[in-house]
């Protein structure tokens, strides 16, 4: 266990050190979001009606463009090897890295959707189950972006091949953050079983992820 | 000889060149078997099977649709299998099964999509909905394109057949949801009518062009595949022969030179 957290503060330190990771998801975000009304138009009654899709879709989007970082710096330097190589199963050590990932980018993005809410003119009574939603489905984003990361590591064109890769996974994760923010917010009935659903399959990923991204490490480093 | 009797069928089919062996004398018979069985299909569709008293003709875009629905899954299913066998039994040929399947379920899958957005204009009045299912299945056509842009990106064709096994494992998760979309979110899309607990529900008239089109289908899909197969290992041999050829030159031509 001492060697999972060993790992997992190692990278959140450096996610915090190397400087400008963290932020330039949160700015490719705010981009996004700030783009959404200048092509839609300024109507406020359709912003507020398509602000949770848009601000789940873009954070989707900047979620996608920091996974590479998850292994990438670690193979490029030969650490990759040394960790896969090490007494810490491979599985633990994918799952810290991803747990990393969803530290230092799935709950900073999470906690900016409220603010980009107010450029989208988002209901009030939106914003704690929008926070909600976000916190409890970004693990997914995270472990399963993990194993795109991974497959695509040695990749050539290895950031689009993700985006192709990742996103059909993530539809999920989409649709049932939607549909309980739309149950929250005066559609029909069934906010909880909608939650729900987004948690397991956030627990479904999180046991996943970790052994696949492990197994398509192993192919790579042997 | 006796040690060979007690080998299973997969194991057996594991040496590549008793594969080529079997299939070369089974895919003639196949590949007409096939074309007997939707040639009749289509023979029923179009002369003998009624139109629907509430689709008029358009119900017989089923007999291509559904087939190719099954199929689209099918192939997923099969790749999954494959996938298993190659990174659990490191079976030779698991990996040119998961490779040769890829391109036909994402073929069968797209026919699917085309003839039900055109049967979905008459009758619902637009060529498409997000409806669950029509939304699960242009998922499964996403991981099909995915899984074959993952095994062109990579060199290493070793490495992109396990890369690919691993992807195609982890895909594997929206099959069920695709099987049971129309039964959880009960949208647009009509349930299940032909494998039912309770017995089909569309008449017989209908229901027997129907079978015999879906067979006639399956045939085609597994001749497809393992002429494809059948491909690849040829394409592999060459490969190799080719890599050896290279090999062989070079040597020569640096004893030559140290002469």
């Amino acid at each position: 266990m001492s060697g999972f957290l060993t790992l997992l503060k190692r990278d959140l330190l450096l996610q915090v050190r190397e400087g400008g990771a963290v932020g330039t998801a949160l700015g490719f975000y705010l981009v996004v979001v700030a783009l959404m009304p200048l092509g839609l138009g300024p109507d406020l009654n359709l912003l507020t009606r398509i602000a949770p899709g848009v601000l789940w879709i873009a954070l989707l989007l900047a979620a996608l463009l920091s996974l590479p970082r998850i292994f990438e710096a670690d193979d490029e330097d030969g650490s990759l090897e040394v960790i896969a190589t090490g007494d810490l199963p491979l599985e633990l050590a994918t799952a810290a890295k991803a747990l990393a990932h969803w530290i230092s980018t799935g709950i900073p993005l999470a906690l900016l959707a409220p603010v980009l809410g107010i450029l989208l003119n988002l209901d009030l009574a939106a914003y704690p189950v929008l926070v909600a939603t976000m916190l409890a489905g970004t693990p997914a984003i995270s472990f399963l972006g993990a194993v795109g990361a991974a497959l695509t590591l040695r990749a050539r064109r290895g950031g689009l091949l993700l985006a192709l890769l990742v996103l059909p996974l993530y539809v999920p994760t989409l649709i049932f953050g939607i549909t309980a923010i739309a149950a929250a917010t005066g559609g029909p009935s069934g906010f909880t079983a909608s939650f729900l659903i987004l948690l397991a399959i956030s627990l479904f990923s999180l046991v996943i992820g970790p052994l696949a991204a492990a197994a398509a490490i192993r192919f790579q480093t042997q | 000889m006796s040690h060979m009797t007690q080998q299973s069928l997969t194991q057996r089919l594991a040496n590549p060149t008793r594969f080529m062996d079997l299939s070369r004398r089974i895919l003639p018979w196949l590949a007409g078997a096939a074309a007997a069985l939707i040639v009749y299909a289509l023979y029923l569709a179009f002369f003998v099977a009624p139109p629907d008293y509430q689709q008029g003709e358009t119900v017989k875009i089923m007999f291509i649709h559904v087939p190719a629905a099954w199929l689209g899954m099918m192939g997923y299913a099969l790749i999954a299998i494959s996938s298993f066998g190659y990174l659990v039994f490191r079976h030779p040929l698991a990996d040119v099964s998961a490779k040769a399947a890829a391109p036909l379920g994402a073929a069968f899958t797209f026919l699917a999509l085309v003839t039900g957005s055109l049967w979905g204009k008459p009758m619902w009045g637009t060529y498409w909905v997000w409806d669950a299912r029509l939304t699960s299945m242009l998922i499964l056509l996403f991981l099909y394109l995915g899984l074959m842009a993952l095994r062109s990106a990579i060199e290493d064709e070793a490495l992109a057949g396990k890369l690919c096994a691993v992807l195609g494992l982890v895909g594997v998760t929206i099959l069920p949801i695709i099987k049971f979309s129309v039964d959880w979110w009960n949208t647009l899309h009509q349930p299940a009518s032909v494998i039912r607990m309770d017995g089909p529900t569309i008449h017989n008239d209908l229901l027997i062009p129907l079978v015999y089109s879906a067979i006639g289908f399956s045939l085609l899909f597994f001749t497809l595949h393992m002429k494809g197969m059948r491909n690849e290992i040829l394409r592999r041999r060459l490969k190799s022969l080719t890599m050896a050829e290279v090999d062989r030159a070079r040597t020569v031509s640096a004893s030559a030179a140290a002469e």
